[in-house]
């Protein structure tokens, strides 16, 4: 399977990345590889394997529901571009 | 045509824990902006989520409450989309091995009828913050303090087929949630959330209708009123010719209709995958069943014992252990009065769910104890007050008047049974109203109640209404 520039693109905007057209070209054949690699894979049988969810073969370990943080809101936001009452400002969202 | 509804739901339910599901940040509602909102929820680089294991223990009572399977084994994926109220740029979410698999939950729709709802899965994911879009210089201000609460997102399978069957089901969990103490169901404070998938499709046809997705929905009434708005919208479009699109509409409760929000055919586009910072989560079947043993007496059982108990309809039974604090307030008010449990329902559903509907009190915070309520239902009972004169003590007691005792000594409301004392009254009033006498001997029984409503207007309503009955059709016999 491989990407077109249009693939490309998708990808690149959803996961918010710009892309030139320059080198556009490079990264469709290089995710297209990564891809041909994935199908390479596919051919192997798995029947009766556990799809693995994690490289560590471990399971998560549970904290007990204690509050432990307490409030530094003031060191968080300053470093925040713009705050007002509390609240982090950000570009108005249109919905 | 004639045409068919298919609704499926997706309740969201904050679940009741002190801490986030990744944080130990606190999830108390309504602090200051941004106070509860740790490095973890801000999504700082280099921090890492530690799952709470209270969320787990909550979801896991889910499951066994609906009968489903627990997942031995879960595990976490990211969903990935951008949005200011997210800082991480993903949510964490579980996507393909879910912690709650298959269930079923019965709703119960009046006239003894029931319908299973299958539940597809359950699983737990962590909230987002609020976006606040009120004016600050055309910004939009975000509140971080919701990000990271934990929430377990219920699916149903699209096994309703009326917003009325809707409505049921959601209340069921509602009920169900709260019963087993992992979500106070506010859903003025957004705890309890509902998105209702709709679709139409012409009778009789297999395949499902292209659906929409209904936001917004923060009360059971707009739930309903939403639903029947879209599955009217849906069907106009169709039988004019067009077509519906597969899209996310935002209710609008001021305008009373559902709107398009933007398009999310690419904001679909999650791109899920396993969360490198969390383990899949394993649970035997140990800490399952222990978990299982703090189960306490669900709803459907708590009904069915009312029904048999207390020989209530099913309909007063749904009433009456919709919540917990309700059922547990009847059984008090039933033990105490000891009197006839068919009378006591209808007071509990009715004379004080209105008042603590009215006045938006809790049944825990009534000012009318099961006790009070119980030493009324008492002098009905031995006859001291009547039903009418009942709800007038009702509402003193309400007041904070004293008990039942106190407020018909105060007021003199005492029933005059003393027959002597009502013959008298009914004297009088026939011999002062003998044209009225004459009418009804000749033919007109409807100024009856004439006769009737003039002893109560002058006993104010205290003289047994049985004895009045009697004797005044005695007295009128005579000439």
């Amino acid at each position: 399977m491989s990407l077109d520039h249009a693939d490309v693109k998708k990808i690149a905007h959803l996961a918010r990345v710009d892309v030139s057209d320059e080198q556009m070209e490079s990264i469709a054949k290089d995710l297209s590889n990564i891809l041909g690699l994935v199908e390479q894979m596919s051919a192997v049988d798995t029947e009766g394997v556990v799809p693995m969810a994690h490289p560590l073969h471990m399971a998560q370990r549970l904290r007990s529901d204690e509050v432990t943080e307490t409030d530094a809101r003031e060191l968080f936001q300053s470093i925040a571009p713009q705050t007002e009452e509390g609240l982090y400002l950000v570009p108005k969202v249109i919905e | 045509m004639q045409w068919e509804t298919v609704i499926g739901l997706e309740i969201h339910a904050q679940l009741a824990t002190k801490s986030k599901i990744f944080s130990g940040a606190s999830t108390a509602y309504g602090a200051e902006p941004n106070t509860q909102a740790c490095n973890v929820d801000l999504g700082m680089p280099g921090v890492l989520p530690v799952l709470n294991r209270e969320a787990v223990c909550m979801a896991v009572k889910f499951g066994v409450a609906i009968g489903a399977k627990v997942a031995p084994r879960s595990v976490f994926a990211r969903k990935n989309y951008f949005y200011p109220d997210l800082p991480k740029g993903y949510q964490i979410s579980q996507m393909e091995l879910p912690i709650v698999g298959v269930g079923k939950l019965t709703i119960n729709l009046g006239d003894g009828e029931s319908k299973v709802i299958g539940i597809t899965r359950a699983h737990l994911e962590e909230d987002a913050g609020k976006s606040l879009h009120e004016d600050f210089h055309g910004m939009t201000g975000i509140d971080l303090n919701r990000a990271g609460t934990p929430l377990l997102e219920i699916v149903s399978e699209p096994d309703m087929s009326s917003a009325v069957e809707a409505v049921a089901y959601a209340k069921k969990i509602h009920a169900l949630v709260r019963y087993i103490e992992i979500c106070d169901g506010n859903m003025a404070e957004g705890s309890f959330r509902c998105d209702a998938n709709v679709s139409v499709r012409p009778k009789g046809q297999e395949k499902l209708g292209t659906r929409a997705e209904l936001k917004n929905l923060n009360s059971f009434r707009f739930l309903e009123k939403a639903i029947n708005l879209e599955v009217e919208r849906q069907i106009d479009i169709i039988e004019s010719g067009g077509k519906v699109a597969q899209e996310t509409r935002l209710y609008d409760a001021d305008r009373n209709e559902t709107r398009s929000m933007r398009s999310k055919e690419e904001a679909n586009d999650y791109r899920y995958f396993p969360d490198p910072d969390l383990l899949p989560v394993e649970l035997d079947d140990a800490f399952i069943d222990a978990i299982r043993e703090t189960l306490p007496e669900l709803p459907d059982e708590k009904r069915q014992r009312f029904e048999a108990d207390y020989v209530l309809s099913q309909q007063d039974a749904v009433v009456l252990t919709a919540s917990r604090e309700l059922a547990d307030y009847y059984e008090a008010v039933v033990a105490t009065a000891q009197t006839d449990p068919k009378i006591a329902a209808n007071w509990v559903s009715g004379e004080l769910a209105a008042a603590l509907n009215k006045e938006a009190v809790d049944v825990v915070n009534s000012p009318v104890t099961a006790e009070l309520l119980a030493g009324l239902l008492k002098r009905i009972a031995d006859q001291t007050i009547s039903g009418k004169i009942a709800k007038q003590v009702f509402e003193a007691m309400w007041q904070g008047e004293g008990d039942a005792d106190a407020v018909i000594e105060a007021k003199g409301l005492k029933q005059i049974t003393d027959s002597g004392a009502i013959e008298k009254l009914v004297d009088d009033v026939v011999t002062t109203n003998p044209k009225q006498a004459e009418q009804y001997r000749s033919g007109k029984d409807k100024l009856f109640g004439f006769f009737v409503g003039q002893v109560m207007k002058e006993t104010k309503g205290k003289a047994n209404p049985q004895q009045v009955n009697e004797l005044l059709k005695k007295r009128l016999a005579q000439d």
